[in-house]
């Protein structure tokens, strides 16, 4: 498996995502809470790219008329059905079992780390002073 | 179980023949008021009986409402196709009379008469109580009485209503009918409180038949969204009359559009087609199926449950001829289930008073 | 070979094919634009009582959609504006990527037919016409307007077919299934007398508010239950045309429904209906045929949004009740419930069926060859 350095820790914020290409695929990497996921930027259900898709919270209700919303920002909701996924695994909330976003392996490593190689980066330099976030395909 | 019990007839329509009859059974100021304004009957325009569609030729009586006598009742429906119990549904319109009390003491009384005219008489006889669904409180009232009563088993409503059914004020019946064990039965027709399609009103009565069909799906669908049947996980929702064939893309499309608006209904928690095949009970006259075995079995494939149809022949309705009231195609093999297990599996109080 | 592949395979070649897609949105660029193209005796009425329909909010549906704009998130066009109301992007999201051959336009935004005023509805219908032709289908031609028609006031929606029914600009009229009255009426006839003269075929996009509860029970709660009442208003108005007698009468007429929550409900519909026809036929002696034929012969159905069902396999079995040539493929681009050529059926066709789907059945039904 492959290192692939797709960005600096700090380049996203809280809450945002943005398109990253490893190896000709399309990934989208998310900050949840300065964590990262990495998921395929197309959704599994009729191929929507999710970058557009709208970060929300988890909405439940324990019985009707109640609500709660917990969770903010760790879904995402696709752009065109609606339909809602756990950016952590990647599962759709309503079919968690049969439906979800092909998810990559993603860490934080120092640029220290890095430099002992092996990895790939492409667009930008690596410096042993700052963190990278690195996905493994 | 009774090794006698082998059939089991889920609609079997007795008619009500007017207020007349129900008078020992009212107070003695709505005797007087009925019979002072001249309120001999409130036919619903729905059940309208001189329809060709709504008496087989050769069950017609001479005059009259079809499902008037008792011995004819007995001997056509339950003898005739060898039922060892039959569920009456009278189709009337003392539930949607305006005035909430008129139409609390219409049901009450026909429920009175049901029981000594019909239950007494033969007990292979069971029924469906009438209630002023309209006024829930009220209908909540005759089903805690009711329910006394062990040869009343379930709750008869309509398929087209003043609001869907799964609104919050209609809950007072279907906690009654909880508490009571009793399922809810939605029958075919409206008290014309709306028009009868989302678009108006048509010319015909059988364009207002085939509609039908849209108030079923409206009320199934409103019971879910709202949450009914999930706050009462136990209650039975039987429809009668409804057709059978509609469910299969309904199903599908309600299980795609939850995926997408799950928020307006967040105590949804799984898909609509798993609550519904739980929930739902259908009759299987009419069946309104493609014609051929194969046809029906793929029908009923992309339905996903063969433990949802009830038997009924919708006596004295003229959807078959001869004397074989499975519709053409169900596969023998799940006939006795129909005709037997699944009816008995949905009425508990089936089986309590066959014991 | 695997679904996927075969999925793949199927790909390919639709992307060759060239696709007619039955729905596409257009809007104005502003609230104000179609005031531009709208008779000056009407400007008045315009800047007052727009919003005059009958529904209870003057600038939000009465059940508020499911997402903004009922539009797909990514359809924002970059340069501003709702989306649909940039052609050029519309060209590049949607006309070239997909190899669209014709895209019919249903306009649902701004309201004509709806509006109350008979005067004003006429003449906003007027102008949401010429804007079509205008500001879509001369710039554009892979786009082909509809004529929008006052249809509560059928003399003038006559003297609008009649105005546009000859141009190459325009395929088809469309006309809401919620009307006042159940389509298949007396009152109606008209229209369809026009249109089979006419050789154009008329379309049901879903939508429009008449004043009616959605459903025969009275209001429903939730945006989840008014979409799913487009079903049997679909079914009722089919019902109200075929037993009304309205395809004896006009046997060449061509009737398209359009995002009528797909295609599942067609089987049922005709079972039932030939059900009802065989006991009651009685009372409708001018229907002299089961009534699923004329479905088979005067019917299409648009595919978007396309029916789900937990055995992909199951949609062909839907596909064989409904009749390989009666469904057409729709987008509905740009709104949230866009259906992908790419990826919308989710099992394997033959390079002749998805032809007929994709393309063809679009050009019998709206009357190109």
């Amino acid at each position: 498996m492959a290192r692939f350095v797709v960005a600096k820790v700090g380049e996203i914020p809280r809450g945002e995502q943005k398109v990253v290409r490893v190896k000709g695929r399309e990934i989208l990497l998310l900050n949840v809470d300065d964590e990262y996921a990495a998921l395929l930027n197309r959704c599994p259900h009729e191929g929507a790219k999710l970058l557009c898709g709208a970060r929300v919270g988890l909405l439940e209700s324990d019985e009707p008329g109640r609500f709660s919303y917990t969770r903010q920002g760790e879904f995402l909701r696709c752009p065109w059905h609606g339909w809602e996924f756990e950016i952590r695994t990647g599962q759709s909330w309503c079919d968690p079992k049969d439906t979800r976003i092909k998810n990559y392996d993603v860490k934080i490593e120092p640029g220290e780390s890095l430099a002992k190689g092996p990895y790939v980066a492409e667009s930008f330099p690596v410096h042993v002073e700052d963190s990278y976030i690195v996905i493994y395909l | 179980m009774d090794a006698g019990i082998h059939s089991i007839d889920c609609d079997i329509h007795p008619s009500i023949p007017g207020t007349k009859a129900l008078m020992p059974y009212l107070e003695e100021h709505w005797r007087d008021h009925l019979s002072f304004r001249g309120i001999d009957d409130v036919e619903l325009t729905y059940n309208a009986y001189r329809n060709p569609f709504s008496c087989r030729p050769d069950w017609r009586p001479p005059s009259g409402k079809p499902g008037g006598d008792p011995s004819q009742v007995l001997e056509q429906a339950l003898d005739a196709f060898g039922a060892s119990i039959g569920i009456l549904n009278p189709l009337w319109g003392g539930p949607v009379v305006y005035a909430d009390d008129m139409a609390f003491a219409l049901c009450h009384a026909a429920n009175d008469w049901i029981a000594a005219t019909w239950l007494d008489r033969d007990p292979r006889l069971r029924a469906s109580m009438l209630v002023p669904f309209e006024s829930p409180e009220l209908a909540a009232e005759e089903i805690e009485h009711r329910a006394r009563d062990p040869r009343f088993v379930q709750v008869l409503l309509l398929a087209m209503t003043e609001a869907p059914l799964g609104r919050r004020h209609y809950w007072p019946i279907y906690r009654a009918a909880a508490r009571a064990g009793l399922p809810i039965a939605i029958h075919a027709g409206t008290g014309y409180r709306n028009p009868p399609t989302g678009i108006g009103w048509p010319s015909t009565y059988v364009e207002d038949y085939a509609a039908q069909t849209g108030g079923f799906q409206t009320q199934v669908l409103s019971l879910m969204t709202e949450g009914v049947l999930t706050k009462f996980p136990e209650l039975k929702v039987v429809l009668v009359e409804s057709g059978v064939a509609w469910l299969t893309s309904f199903l599908w499309r309600l299980n795609k559009t939850w995926r997408g608006v799950r928020i307006e209904v967040p105590w949804i928690k799984e898909a609509p087609a798993e609550i519904l095949r739980r929930s739902l009970r259908m009759t299987i006259q009419p069946l309104n199926a493609p014609k051929g075995e194969e046809q029906v079995r793929r029908m009923l494939d992309h339905i996903g449950g063969d433990h949802m149809l009830l038997f009924s022949t919708d006596y004295p309705h003229w959807h078959f001829d001869g004397g074989d009231a499975m519709p053409p195609g169900l596969p023998a093999a799940l006939h006795r289930k129909i005709r037997l297990d699944n009816p008995l599996e949905t009425y508990s109080r089936l089986t309590e008073t066959l014991q | 070979m695997s679904d996927t592949a075969k999925r793949e395979v199927a790909v390919a070649s639709a992307q060759k094919l060239g696709l007619f897609d039955a729905d596409i949105h257009p809007v104005p660029k502003s609230g104000t634009e179609i005031r531009s193209y709208l008779a000056p005796d009407w400007h008045g009425h315009f800047d007052h009582y727009r919003e005059f329909q009958r529904k209870p909010f003057a600038n939000a549906n009465s059940y508020p959609r499911a997402v903004r704009a009922l539009s797909r998130r990514d359809s924002w066009p970059p340069g501003g504006g709702l989306p649909g109301s940039d052609l050029e992007f519309m060209r590049e999201q949607h006309l070239d990527p997909y190899n669209i051959e014709c895209g019919v336009l249903q306009v649902l935004d701004p309201v004509g037919n709806k509006l109350r005023h008979p005067g004003f509805a006429a003449a906003m219908c007027s102008a949401i016409n010429d804007w079509q032709a205008l500001a879509w289908a001369e710039p554009e031609p892979r786009l082909k307007g509809s004529i929008i028609v006052p249809q509560e006031d059928t003399r003038a929606a006559i003297r609008e077919i009649e105005r546009l029914g000859r141009s190459p600009l325009f395929r088809q009229i469309m006309i809401s299934p919620r009307s006042e009255e159940p389509l298949g009426r007396p009152r109606y006839w008209p229209i369809y007398e026009a249109a089979e003269a006419l050789g154009i075929s008329v379309t049901l996009h879903v939508g429009g508010e008449n004043g009616f509860p959605v459903t025969p029970a009275g209001h429903p709660s939730f945006f989840f239950e008014q979409r799913e009442s487009h079903v049997p208003a679909a079914e009722a108005v089919l019902t109200s045309l075929i037993l009304e007698g309205v395809i004896e009468r006009f046997p060449r007429l061509r009737v398209i429904t359009v995002e009528a929550g797909g295609i599942g409900w067609v089987p049922a519909l005709s079972w039932r209906l030939d059900h009802c026809w065989e006991r009651m036929g009685g009372e409708i002696p001018q229907v002299r045929k089961p009534p699923s034929s004329y479905l088979r012969s005067n019917f299409w159905f648009s595919s978007q949004p396309i029916d789900e069902p937990e055995k992909p396999e199951h949609l062909r079995e839907v596909f064989d009740w409904v009749g390989w040539d009666r469904i057409l493929f729709a987008t509905d681009y740009p709104h949230w419930d866009f259906d992908d050529p790419k990826y919308a059926v989710k099992f394997a066709m033959t390079p002749a069926e998805q032809q007929m789907f994709f393309r063809d059945n679009a050009r019998t039904a709206f009357g190109l060859q």
